[in-house]
Protein backbone atom coordinates (compact mmCIF):
# COMPACT_ATOMS: atom_id res chain seq x y z
CA UNK A 1 0.00 0.00 0.00
CA UNK A 2 1.25 3.46 -0.88
CA UNK A 3 1.78 5.80 2.04
CA UNK A 4 -1.19 8.02 2.63
CA UNK A 5 -1.49 11.24 4.55
CA UNK A 6 -3.73 11.88 7.52
CA UNK A 7 -6.94 13.64 6.57
CA UNK A 8 -8.26 13.70 10.14
CA UNK A 9 -6.15 14.03 13.27
CA UNK A 10 -8.05 13.53 16.49
CA UNK A 11 -6.20 14.70 19.58
CA UNK A 12 -7.32 14.26 23.18
CA UNK A 13 -10.86 14.49 21.93
CA UNK A 14 -13.89 14.05 24.17
CA UNK A 15 -17.61 14.48 23.73
CA UNK A 16 -19.99 15.17 26.57
CA UNK A 17 -23.77 14.92 26.70
CA UNK A 18 -24.49 17.05 29.73
CA UNK A 19 -22.43 15.40 32.45
CA UNK A 20 -22.05 12.13 30.60
CA UNK A 21 -18.78 11.61 28.77
CA UNK A 22 -19.66 9.57 25.67
CA UNK A 23 -16.26 9.74 24.02
CA UNK A 24 -13.19 9.78 26.27
CA UNK A 25 -9.94 11.46 25.37
CA UNK A 26 -9.38 9.87 22.00
CA UNK A 27 -6.26 10.08 19.88
CA UNK A 28 -6.60 8.77 16.36
CA UNK A 29 -5.59 9.58 12.78
CA UNK A 30 -7.64 8.79 9.74
CA UNK A 31 -5.73 8.22 6.52
CA UNK A 32 -6.98 9.69 3.32
CA UNK A 33 -8.27 7.35 0.61
CA UNK A 34 -8.50 4.44 2.98
CA UNK A 35 -11.35 2.70 4.74
CA UNK A 36 -11.25 3.05 8.49
CA UNK A 37 -13.68 0.95 10.50
CA UNK A 38 -14.80 1.75 14.02
CA UNK A 39 -16.07 -1.28 15.91
CA UNK A 40 -17.23 -1.93 19.43
CA UNK A 41 -20.26 -3.03 21.42
CA UNK A 42 -23.49 -0.96 21.50
CA UNK A 43 -23.18 2.26 23.41
CA UNK A 44 -19.38 2.39 23.16
CA UNK A 45 -19.46 5.84 21.56
CA UNK A 46 -18.47 4.80 18.06
CA UNK A 47 -21.42 6.53 16.38
CA UNK A 48 -20.86 9.59 18.53
CA UNK A 49 -17.25 9.74 17.41
CA UNK A 50 -18.28 9.28 13.77
CA UNK A 51 -20.84 12.08 14.02
CA UNK A 52 -18.20 14.32 15.54
CA UNK A 53 -16.26 14.18 12.27
CA UNK A 54 -18.80 16.38 10.47
CA UNK A 55 -20.26 17.96 13.57
CA UNK A 56 -23.63 16.26 13.31
CA UNK A 57 -23.49 16.08 17.10
CA UNK A 58 -24.13 19.82 17.15
CA UNK A 59 -27.78 18.97 16.64
CA UNK A 60 -27.97 17.55 20.14
CA UNK A 61 -28.38 20.61 22.31
CA UNK A 62 -26.59 19.34 25.41
CA UNK A 63 -23.52 18.04 23.58
CA UNK A 64 -20.10 19.66 23.71
CA UNK A 65 -16.66 18.68 22.57
CA UNK A 66 -13.20 19.18 24.07
CA UNK A 67 -9.81 18.54 22.59
CA UNK A 68 -8.86 18.86 18.96
CA UNK A 69 -10.37 17.48 15.80
CA UNK A 70 -8.16 18.46 12.90
CA UNK A 71 -9.40 18.15 9.33
CA UNK A 72 -6.57 19.05 6.95
CA UNK A 73 -4.81 20.51 10.00
CA UNK A 74 -7.68 22.86 10.78
CA UNK A 75 -9.62 22.37 14.01
CA UNK A 76 -13.23 21.90 12.93
CA UNK A 77 -14.47 22.73 16.41
CA UNK A 78 -12.95 26.18 16.10
CA UNK A 79 -15.39 29.06 16.47
CA UNK A 80 -15.04 30.26 12.88
CA UNK A 81 -15.38 26.89 11.18
CA UNK A 82 -17.97 26.93 8.44
CA UNK A 83 -20.01 23.89 9.50
CA UNK A 84 -22.03 23.92 6.29
CA UNK A 85 -18.89 23.73 4.14
CA UNK A 86 -17.49 21.06 6.47
CA UNK A 87 -20.57 18.92 5.95
CA UNK A 88 -20.33 19.36 2.20
CA UNK A 89 -16.76 18.06 2.28
CA UNK A 90 -17.53 15.36 4.84
CA UNK A 91 -20.75 13.62 3.79
CA UNK A 92 -22.71 11.04 5.69
CA UNK A 93 -24.76 7.91 5.00
CA UNK A 94 -27.02 6.68 7.75
CA UNK A 95 -28.10 3.38 9.23
CA UNK A 96 -31.61 3.46 7.88
CA UNK A 97 -31.78 4.46 4.20
CA UNK A 98 -33.31 7.94 4.27
CA UNK A 99 -33.98 9.27 0.77
CA UNK A 100 -36.17 12.37 0.65
CA UNK A 101 -39.78 11.80 -0.40
CA UNK A 102 -39.02 13.19 -3.85
CA UNK A 103 -37.82 11.75 -7.14
CA UNK A 104 -34.56 9.83 -7.60
CA UNK A 105 -33.25 12.76 -9.63
CA UNK A 106 -34.21 15.38 -7.04
CA UNK A 107 -32.58 13.33 -4.30
CA UNK A 108 -29.22 13.30 -6.05
CA UNK A 109 -29.50 16.89 -7.29
CA UNK A 110 -30.26 18.14 -3.77
CA UNK A 111 -26.68 18.91 -2.73
CA UNK A 112 -25.59 20.57 -6.01
CA UNK A 113 -28.77 22.67 -6.06
CA UNK A 114 -28.03 23.89 -2.55
CA UNK A 115 -24.77 25.20 -3.89
CA UNK A 116 -26.61 27.20 -6.50
CA UNK A 117 -26.12 24.98 -9.55
CA UNK A 118 -29.26 25.64 -11.58
CA UNK A 119 -28.41 24.69 -15.13
CA UNK A 120 -30.24 21.54 -16.12
CA UNK A 121 -27.44 20.21 -18.33
CA UNK A 122 -24.86 20.51 -15.54
CA UNK A 123 -27.19 18.97 -12.97
CA UNK A 124 -28.01 16.11 -15.35
CA UNK A 125 -24.31 15.34 -15.65
CA UNK A 126 -23.71 15.43 -11.89
CA UNK A 127 -26.72 13.22 -11.21
CA UNK A 128 -25.68 10.67 -13.81
CA UNK A 129 -22.07 10.57 -12.61
CA UNK A 130 -23.09 10.19 -8.95
CA UNK A 131 -25.53 7.40 -9.79
CA UNK A 132 -22.91 5.61 -11.89
CA UNK A 133 -20.37 5.87 -9.06
CA UNK A 134 -22.94 4.51 -6.63
CA UNK A 135 -23.59 1.62 -9.03
CA UNK A 136 -27.26 2.50 -9.29
CA UNK A 137 -27.45 4.13 -12.72
CA UNK A 138 -28.30 0.98 -14.66
CA UNK A 139 -31.20 0.22 -12.35
CA UNK A 140 -32.76 3.68 -12.22
CA UNK A 141 -31.82 5.44 -15.46
CA UNK A 142 -35.33 4.90 -16.82
CA UNK A 143 -37.11 5.95 -13.66
CA UNK A 144 -35.30 9.05 -12.52
CA UNK A 145 -38.65 10.70 -11.90
CA UNK A 146 -39.98 7.91 -9.70
CA UNK A 147 -40.06 8.50 -5.97
CA UNK A 148 -36.84 7.61 -4.18
CA UNK A 149 -39.01 5.81 -1.65
CA UNK A 150 -40.25 3.38 -4.30
CA UNK A 151 -36.83 1.70 -4.55
CA UNK A 152 -35.77 -1.42 -2.64
CA UNK A 153 -33.85 -1.08 0.63
CA UNK A 154 -30.46 -1.72 -0.96
CA UNK A 155 -31.23 0.63 -3.85
CA UNK A 156 -32.35 3.34 -1.42
CA UNK A 157 -29.10 3.06 0.46
CA UNK A 158 -27.12 3.35 -2.79
CA UNK A 159 -29.31 6.35 -3.67
CA UNK A 160 -28.24 7.91 -0.37
CA UNK A 161 -24.62 7.18 -1.29
CA UNK A 162 -25.19 8.83 -4.69
CA UNK A 163 -26.78 11.83 -2.97
CA UNK A 164 -23.69 12.15 -0.83
CA UNK A 165 -21.33 11.68 -3.78
CA UNK A 166 -23.09 14.43 -5.73
CA UNK A 167 -21.73 17.01 -3.30
CA UNK A 168 -18.20 15.89 -4.21
CA UNK A 169 -17.09 15.13 -0.67
CA UNK A 170 -13.57 14.22 0.37
CA UNK A 171 -14.81 11.95 3.13
CA UNK A 172 -18.00 9.94 3.53
CA UNK A 173 -19.01 8.74 6.97
CA UNK A 174 -21.04 5.54 7.07
CA UNK A 175 -23.05 4.86 10.21
CA UNK A 176 -23.82 1.12 10.09
CA UNK A 177 -24.92 1.45 6.47
CA UNK A 178 -25.86 -2.19 5.95
CA UNK A 179 -27.45 -3.13 9.26
CA UNK A 180 -30.94 -2.69 7.79
CA UNK A 181 -30.16 -4.60 4.59
CA UNK A 182 -30.22 -8.20 3.39
CA UNK A 183 -26.94 -10.09 2.75
CA UNK A 184 -27.00 -9.57 -1.03
CA UNK A 185 -27.54 -5.82 -0.77
CA UNK A 186 -24.89 -5.76 1.94
CA UNK A 187 -22.34 -7.46 -0.31
CA UNK A 188 -23.25 -5.04 -3.08
CA UNK A 189 -22.57 -2.05 -0.84
CA UNK A 190 -19.35 -3.53 0.52
CA UNK A 191 -18.04 -3.92 -3.03
CA UNK A 192 -19.13 -0.40 -3.76
CA UNK A 193 -17.23 0.96 -0.75
CA UNK A 194 -14.04 -0.70 -1.94
CA UNK A 195 -14.52 0.92 -5.32
CA UNK A 196 -15.24 4.34 -3.81
CA UNK A 197 -12.24 4.20 -1.52
CA UNK A 198 -10.04 4.99 -4.54
CA UNK A 199 -11.42 8.53 -4.67
CA UNK A 200 -13.00 9.17 -1.27
CA UNK A 201 -11.88 8.59 2.29
CA UNK A 202 -14.30 6.30 4.09
CA UNK A 203 -14.97 5.97 7.80
CA UNK A 204 -17.45 3.28 8.68
CA UNK A 205 -19.06 2.34 11.97
CA UNK A 206 -20.16 -1.25 11.97
CA UNK A 207 -21.55 -3.86 14.29
CA UNK A 208 -20.49 -6.55 11.92
CA UNK A 209 -16.88 -7.58 12.63
CA UNK A 210 -16.63 -9.67 9.48
CA UNK A 211 -17.56 -6.58 7.55
CA UNK A 212 -14.81 -4.57 9.21
CA UNK A 213 -12.33 -7.38 8.54
CA UNK A 214 -13.43 -7.72 4.91
CA UNK A 215 -13.38 -4.14 3.75
CA UNK A 216 -11.32 -1.90 6.01
CA UNK A 217 -7.64 -1.04 6.00
CA UNK A 218 -7.62 0.26 9.54
CA UNK A 219 -9.76 -0.68 12.49
CA UNK A 220 -10.42 1.17 15.71
CA UNK A 221 -11.90 -0.76 18.61
CA UNK A 222 -13.83 1.28 21.15
CA UNK A 223 -15.19 0.27 24.52
CA UNK A 224 -17.23 2.45 26.91
CA UNK A 225 -16.15 5.65 25.22
CA UNK A 226 -12.47 4.81 25.07
CA UNK A 227 -10.32 3.86 22.14
CA UNK A 228 -8.88 0.51 23.20
CA UNK A 229 -6.88 -0.33 20.13
CA UNK A 230 -6.24 1.09 16.72
CA UNK A 231 -4.17 -0.23 13.87
CA UNK A 232 -3.99 -2.18 10.68
CA UNK A 233 -7.11 -4.26 10.26
CA UNK A 234 -4.96 -7.34 9.76
CA UNK A 235 -3.07 -6.79 12.96
CA UNK A 236 -6.20 -6.06 14.97
CA UNK A 237 -7.97 -9.18 13.79
CA UNK A 238 -5.00 -11.56 13.76
CA UNK A 239 -2.76 -10.27 16.51
CA UNK A 240 -4.65 -7.93 18.80
CA UNK A 241 -2.47 -6.46 21.52
CA UNK A 242 -5.20 -5.75 24.00
CA UNK A 243 -7.05 -8.53 25.76
CA UNK A 244 -10.41 -6.72 25.47
CA UNK A 245 -10.00 -6.44 21.71
CA UNK A 246 -9.24 -10.10 21.43
CA UNK A 247 -12.27 -11.03 23.52
CA UNK A 248 -14.53 -8.80 21.45
CA UNK A 249 -13.41 -9.96 18.03
CA UNK A 250 -13.54 -13.59 19.03
CA UNK A 251 -17.12 -13.01 20.13
CA UNK A 252 -16.74 -13.53 23.85
CA UNK A 253 -18.78 -10.41 24.53
CA UNK A 254 -20.54 -7.80 22.52
CA UNK B 1 -52.37 -23.65 46.01
CA UNK B 2 -54.66 -23.48 43.07
CA UNK B 3 -56.62 -26.53 42.17
CA UNK B 4 -55.79 -26.85 38.55
CA UNK B 5 -58.46 -28.89 36.91
CA UNK B 6 -56.79 -31.03 34.34
CA UNK B 7 -59.72 -33.28 33.63
CA UNK B 8 -61.66 -33.02 30.42
CA UNK B 9 -64.54 -31.59 32.47
CA UNK B 10 -62.87 -28.20 32.54
CA UNK B 11 -63.37 -27.80 28.82
CA UNK B 12 -67.11 -28.23 29.12
CA UNK B 13 -69.13 -25.34 27.92
CA UNK B 14 -70.52 -24.16 31.26
CA UNK B 15 -67.89 -21.45 31.78
CA UNK B 16 -67.73 -20.58 28.16
CA UNK B 17 -71.42 -19.90 27.91
CA UNK B 18 -71.41 -17.54 30.88
CA UNK B 19 -68.46 -15.71 29.43
CA UNK B 20 -70.03 -15.44 26.05
CA UNK B 21 -73.16 -13.81 27.44
CA UNK B 22 -71.13 -11.17 29.26
CA UNK B 23 -68.92 -10.65 26.22
CA UNK B 24 -71.93 -10.30 23.99
CA UNK B 25 -73.65 -7.83 26.28
CA UNK B 26 -70.70 -5.46 26.54
CA UNK B 27 -69.87 -5.80 22.90
CA UNK B 28 -73.33 -4.73 21.81
CA UNK B 29 -73.30 -1.89 24.36
CA UNK B 30 -70.02 -0.61 22.97
CA UNK B 31 -71.30 -0.97 19.45
CA UNK B 32 -74.42 1.04 20.25
CA UNK B 33 -72.46 3.82 21.90
CA UNK B 34 -69.97 3.77 19.08
CA UNK B 35 -72.68 4.35 16.56
CA UNK B 36 -74.38 7.11 18.57
CA UNK B 37 -72.24 9.75 16.89
CA UNK B 38 -73.16 8.56 13.42
CA UNK B 39 -76.82 8.26 14.38
CA UNK B 40 -76.93 11.80 15.77
CA UNK B 41 -75.40 13.18 12.59
CA UNK B 42 -77.86 11.22 10.52
CA UNK B 43 -80.86 12.46 12.53
CA UNK B 44 -79.69 16.09 12.26
CA UNK B 45 -79.16 15.83 8.52
CA UNK B 46 -82.51 14.15 8.05
CA UNK B 47 -84.28 16.77 10.15
CA UNK B 48 -82.69 19.71 8.36
CA UNK B 49 -83.21 18.25 4.90
CA UNK B 50 -86.81 17.33 5.64
CA UNK B 51 -87.58 20.88 6.68
CA UNK B 52 -85.59 22.70 4.04
CA UNK B 53 -85.39 20.69 0.84
CA UNK B 54 -88.49 22.38 -0.62
CA UNK B 55 -86.70 25.69 -1.08
CA UNK B 56 -83.63 24.19 -2.72
CA UNK B 57 -83.31 25.22 -6.31
CA UNK B 58 -80.81 26.79 -8.65
CA UNK B 59 -82.39 30.19 -7.97
CA UNK B 60 -81.98 29.67 -4.23
CA UNK B 61 -78.20 29.68 -4.50
CA UNK B 62 -77.87 32.21 -7.33
CA UNK B 63 -80.43 34.92 -6.49
CA UNK B 64 -80.51 37.59 -3.80
CA UNK B 65 -83.29 37.51 -1.19
CA UNK B 66 -86.57 39.20 -2.11
CA UNK B 67 -89.56 40.66 -0.26
CA UNK B 68 -88.07 40.92 3.21
CA UNK B 69 -86.32 37.55 2.86
CA UNK B 70 -89.53 35.63 2.42
CA UNK B 71 -88.68 34.79 -1.18
CA UNK B 72 -85.69 34.65 -3.49
CA UNK B 73 -82.30 33.11 -2.80
CA UNK B 74 -79.30 33.51 -0.59
CA UNK B 75 -76.55 34.21 -3.12
CA UNK B 76 -75.00 37.20 -1.28
CA UNK B 77 -75.13 35.19 1.93
CA UNK B 78 -73.11 32.34 0.41
CA UNK B 79 -70.66 34.79 -1.14
CA UNK B 80 -70.31 36.60 2.19
CA UNK B 81 -69.33 33.40 3.96
CA UNK B 82 -66.91 32.44 1.19
CA UNK B 83 -65.31 35.90 1.29
CA UNK B 84 -65.08 35.94 5.09
CA UNK B 85 -63.50 32.50 5.33
CA UNK B 86 -61.11 32.99 2.39
CA UNK B 87 -59.84 36.29 3.72
CA UNK B 88 -59.58 34.79 7.20
CA UNK B 89 -57.47 31.89 5.88
CA UNK B 90 -55.31 34.27 3.86
CA UNK B 91 -54.51 36.08 7.10
CA UNK B 92 -54.19 33.11 9.44
CA UNK B 93 -52.28 30.52 7.39
CA UNK B 94 -49.02 32.48 7.03
CA UNK B 95 -49.05 33.52 10.68
CA UNK B 96 -50.02 30.05 11.89
CA UNK B 97 -47.47 28.20 9.77
CA UNK B 98 -44.64 30.57 10.70
CA UNK B 99 -45.51 30.19 14.39
CA UNK B 100 -45.59 26.41 13.98
CA UNK B 101 -42.18 26.48 12.29
CA UNK B 102 -40.83 28.50 15.19
CA UNK B 103 -42.32 26.10 17.75
CA UNK B 104 -41.41 22.87 15.99
CA UNK B 105 -37.99 23.76 14.59
CA UNK B 106 -36.41 26.70 16.36
CA UNK B 107 -37.69 27.02 19.91
CA UNK B 108 -35.63 25.49 22.66
CA UNK B 109 -37.32 23.86 25.63
CA UNK B 110 -37.65 26.33 28.47
CA UNK B 111 -39.65 29.12 29.97
CA UNK B 112 -40.24 30.92 26.66
CA UNK B 113 -41.62 27.89 24.86
CA UNK B 114 -43.80 26.96 27.81
CA UNK B 115 -45.41 30.37 28.00
CA UNK B 116 -46.02 30.51 24.24
CA UNK B 117 -47.61 27.04 24.34
CA UNK B 118 -49.72 28.00 27.37
CA UNK B 119 -50.97 31.10 25.56
CA UNK B 120 -51.94 29.07 22.51
CA UNK B 121 -53.82 26.50 24.60
CA UNK B 122 -55.60 29.25 26.50
CA UNK B 123 -56.48 31.09 23.31
CA UNK B 124 -57.99 27.85 22.00
CA UNK B 125 -60.20 27.67 25.08
CA UNK B 126 -61.61 31.19 24.88
CA UNK B 127 -65.35 31.17 23.99
CA UNK B 128 -66.02 32.43 20.48
CA UNK B 129 -68.33 35.22 21.65
CA UNK B 130 -65.39 36.74 23.52
CA UNK B 131 -63.50 36.94 20.24
CA UNK B 132 -66.55 38.69 18.83
CA UNK B 133 -66.50 41.29 21.59
CA UNK B 134 -62.75 41.72 21.23
CA UNK B 135 -63.15 42.23 17.48
CA UNK B 136 -65.89 44.78 18.09
CA UNK B 137 -63.78 46.71 20.56
CA UNK B 138 -60.52 46.64 18.67
CA UNK B 139 -61.18 46.39 14.94
CA UNK B 140 -64.66 47.84 14.56
CA UNK B 141 -64.39 50.70 17.05
CA UNK B 142 -60.79 51.41 17.96
CA UNK B 143 -59.25 50.89 14.51
CA UNK B 144 -62.44 52.22 12.96
CA UNK B 145 -62.88 49.44 10.37
CA UNK B 146 -66.61 49.50 11.10
CA UNK B 147 -68.77 46.42 10.80
CA UNK B 148 -66.88 45.03 7.86
CA UNK B 149 -65.53 42.10 5.94
CA UNK B 150 -62.04 43.03 7.16
CA UNK B 151 -62.93 43.25 10.86
CA UNK B 152 -64.82 39.95 10.68
CA UNK B 153 -62.04 38.12 8.87
CA UNK B 154 -59.38 39.25 11.32
CA UNK B 155 -61.58 38.28 14.26
CA UNK B 156 -62.17 34.83 12.76
CA UNK B 157 -58.45 34.53 12.03
CA UNK B 158 -57.57 35.19 15.65
CA UNK B 159 -60.13 32.64 16.77
CA UNK B 160 -58.84 29.87 14.49
CA UNK B 161 -55.15 30.72 14.96
CA UNK B 162 -54.47 28.18 17.75
CA UNK B 163 -56.03 25.43 15.68
CA UNK B 164 -53.93 26.24 12.61
CA UNK B 165 -50.79 26.47 14.74
CA UNK B 166 -51.32 23.12 16.40
CA UNK B 167 -52.26 21.23 13.22
CA UNK B 168 -49.29 22.73 11.36
CA UNK B 169 -46.97 21.97 14.25
CA UNK B 170 -48.13 18.36 14.31
CA UNK B 171 -47.59 18.08 10.57
CA UNK B 172 -44.05 19.45 10.94
CA UNK B 173 -43.26 17.16 13.85
CA UNK B 174 -44.49 14.16 11.86
CA UNK B 175 -41.66 14.71 9.36
CA UNK B 176 -39.05 12.09 10.28
CA UNK B 177 -35.91 13.36 11.94
CA UNK B 178 -33.88 11.30 9.46
CA UNK B 179 -34.94 13.65 6.63
CA UNK B 180 -33.55 16.61 8.51
CA UNK B 181 -30.34 14.72 9.26
CA UNK B 182 -29.94 13.72 5.62
CA UNK B 183 -30.41 17.29 4.48
CA UNK B 184 -27.97 18.75 7.00
CA UNK B 185 -25.41 16.09 6.10
CA UNK B 186 -25.69 17.31 2.49
CA UNK B 187 -24.46 20.67 3.69
CA UNK B 188 -27.83 22.38 3.89
CA UNK B 189 -28.45 25.14 6.40
CA UNK B 190 -31.27 24.75 8.87
CA UNK B 191 -33.47 27.13 6.91
CA UNK B 192 -32.73 25.35 3.61
CA UNK B 193 -33.64 22.08 5.30
CA UNK B 194 -36.94 23.48 6.52
CA UNK B 195 -37.82 25.13 3.22
CA UNK B 196 -36.78 22.34 0.85
CA UNK B 197 -37.40 19.17 2.83
CA UNK B 198 -39.49 19.68 5.95
CA UNK B 199 -42.16 22.07 4.64
CA UNK B 200 -42.89 20.20 1.39
CA UNK B 201 -43.14 16.93 3.32
CA UNK B 202 -45.46 18.47 5.90
CA UNK B 203 -47.54 20.35 3.32
CA UNK B 204 -50.41 17.85 2.95
CA UNK B 205 -50.79 17.79 6.72
CA UNK B 206 -50.75 21.57 6.95
CA UNK B 207 -53.28 21.79 4.12
CA UNK B 208 -55.61 19.31 5.79
CA UNK B 209 -55.52 21.38 8.95
CA UNK B 210 -56.21 24.56 6.99
CA UNK B 211 -59.21 23.02 5.21
CA UNK B 212 -60.72 21.66 8.41
CA UNK B 213 -60.07 25.07 9.96
CA UNK B 214 -61.90 26.74 7.08
CA UNK B 215 -64.84 24.41 7.63
CA UNK B 216 -64.87 25.33 11.30
CA UNK B 217 -64.66 29.06 10.63
CA UNK B 218 -67.42 29.07 8.02
CA UNK B 219 -69.96 27.96 10.62
CA UNK B 220 -69.05 30.43 13.35
CA UNK B 221 -71.71 32.97 14.31
CA UNK B 222 -70.59 34.71 17.46
CA UNK B 223 -67.28 36.20 16.22
CA UNK B 224 -68.94 37.82 13.20
CA UNK B 225 -72.21 39.00 14.66
CA UNK B 226 -70.63 42.14 16.16
CA UNK B 227 -67.87 42.58 13.63
CA UNK B 228 -68.99 41.84 10.09
CA UNK B 229 -72.43 40.39 9.61
CA UNK B 230 -75.34 42.41 8.32
CA UNK B 231 -78.98 41.45 8.25
CA UNK B 232 -79.24 42.61 4.68
CA UNK B 233 -76.88 43.99 2.07
CA UNK B 234 -77.91 44.76 -1.45
CA UNK B 235 -75.22 42.55 -3.01
CA UNK B 236 -71.72 41.30 -2.48
CA UNK B 237 -69.42 43.83 -0.80
CA UNK B 238 -67.35 46.04 -3.07
CA UNK B 239 -64.65 46.76 -0.51
CA UNK B 240 -63.08 45.29 2.62
CA UNK B 241 -64.83 47.92 4.71
CA UNK B 242 -68.38 46.92 3.88
CA UNK B 243 -70.45 44.57 6.01
CA UNK B 244 -71.41 41.19 4.58
CA UNK B 245 -74.16 38.66 5.00
CA UNK B 246 -73.06 35.22 6.18
CA UNK B 247 -74.72 31.83 6.35
CA UNK B 248 -74.68 31.15 10.10
CA UNK B 249 -75.73 34.69 10.97
CA UNK B 250 -78.46 34.60 8.32
CA UNK B 251 -79.96 31.50 9.93
CA UNK B 252 -79.75 33.11 13.35
CA UNK B 253 -81.40 36.34 12.25
CA UNK B 254 -84.18 34.73 10.25
CA UNK B 255 -84.96 32.38 13.12
CA UNK B 256 -84.97 34.96 15.91
CA UNK B 257 -85.17 38.53 14.80
CA UNK B 258 -86.94 38.75 11.47
CA UNK B 259 -90.45 39.96 11.00
CA UNK B 260 -91.52 36.80 9.24
CA UNK B 261 -90.05 34.11 11.44
CA UNK B 262 -92.66 31.49 10.64
CA UNK B 263 -92.85 32.15 6.89
CA UNK B 264 -89.11 31.94 6.49
CA UNK B 265 -88.72 28.57 8.27
CA UNK B 266 -88.03 26.66 5.05
CA UNK B 267 -85.50 29.29 4.00
CA UNK B 268 -83.80 28.98 7.38
CA UNK B 269 -83.48 25.25 6.93
CA UNK B 270 -82.48 25.66 3.29
CA UNK B 271 -79.69 27.99 4.37
CA UNK B 272 -78.65 25.42 6.96
CA UNK B 273 -78.49 22.77 4.24
CA UNK B 274 -76.18 24.97 2.19
CA UNK B 275 -73.97 25.62 5.22
CA UNK B 276 -73.83 21.94 6.18
CA UNK B 277 -73.03 20.94 2.60
CA UNK B 278 -70.23 23.50 2.49
CA UNK B 279 -68.75 22.27 5.79
CA UNK B 280 -69.12 18.56 4.99
CA UNK B 281 -67.66 19.12 1.53
CA UNK B 282 -64.60 20.77 3.00
CA UNK B 283 -64.23 18.05 5.61
CA UNK B 284 -64.44 15.47 2.85
CA UNK B 285 -61.72 17.28 0.92
CA UNK B 286 -59.55 17.26 4.04
CA UNK B 287 -60.12 13.53 4.52
CA UNK B 288 -59.30 12.80 0.87
CA UNK B 289 -56.02 14.71 1.07
CA UNK B 290 -55.13 12.89 4.28
CA UNK B 291 -55.89 9.47 2.79
CA UNK B 292 -53.92 10.22 -0.35
CA UNK B 293 -50.98 11.32 1.71
CA UNK B 294 -51.15 8.22 3.90
CA UNK B 295 -51.11 6.00 0.85
CA UNK B 296 -48.10 7.78 -0.58
CA UNK B 297 -46.19 7.79 2.66
CA UNK B 298 -43.59 5.09 2.89
CA UNK B 299 -41.31 6.18 5.69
Amino acid sequence: MVESKNIFEIKNFSIWYGNFQAVKDINLSIKSNRITAIIGPSGCGKSTLLRALNRMNDLIISSRATGQMLFHDVDIYDKDTDVIELRRRVGMVFQKPNPFPSSVYENVAYGPKLRGIKKKSILDGIVEQALIKADLWKEVKDKLNDSGLSLSGGQMQRLCIARSLAQEPEVILFDEPTSALDPISTAHIENLLQELQKTVTIVIVTHNMQQAARISHYTAFMYIGELIEFGDTNTIFVNPVNKLTEEYITGRFG
Amino acid sequence: MYNIDTTKESFKKVHKKKRNIRQGFFLSLIRMLGFSGAITLFVILLFVFYNGFQVLSWEFITQPPLEAMTRGGIFPVIMGTILLTSLCMLIVIPIGVVTAIFLAEYSKPGYMLKSVMMSIYTLAGVPSVVFGLFGLGVFVVMLNFGMSLLAGSITLAIMILPYIISTSEEALKAVPYSFREASLACGATKWQTIRKVVLPTAMPGILTGAILGTAKVSGETAPIMFTAAAFFTSGIPRSLFEPVMALPYHIYVLATAGTHIEETRPIQYGTAIVLITLVLGMNLLGIIIRLKQRKKRAW
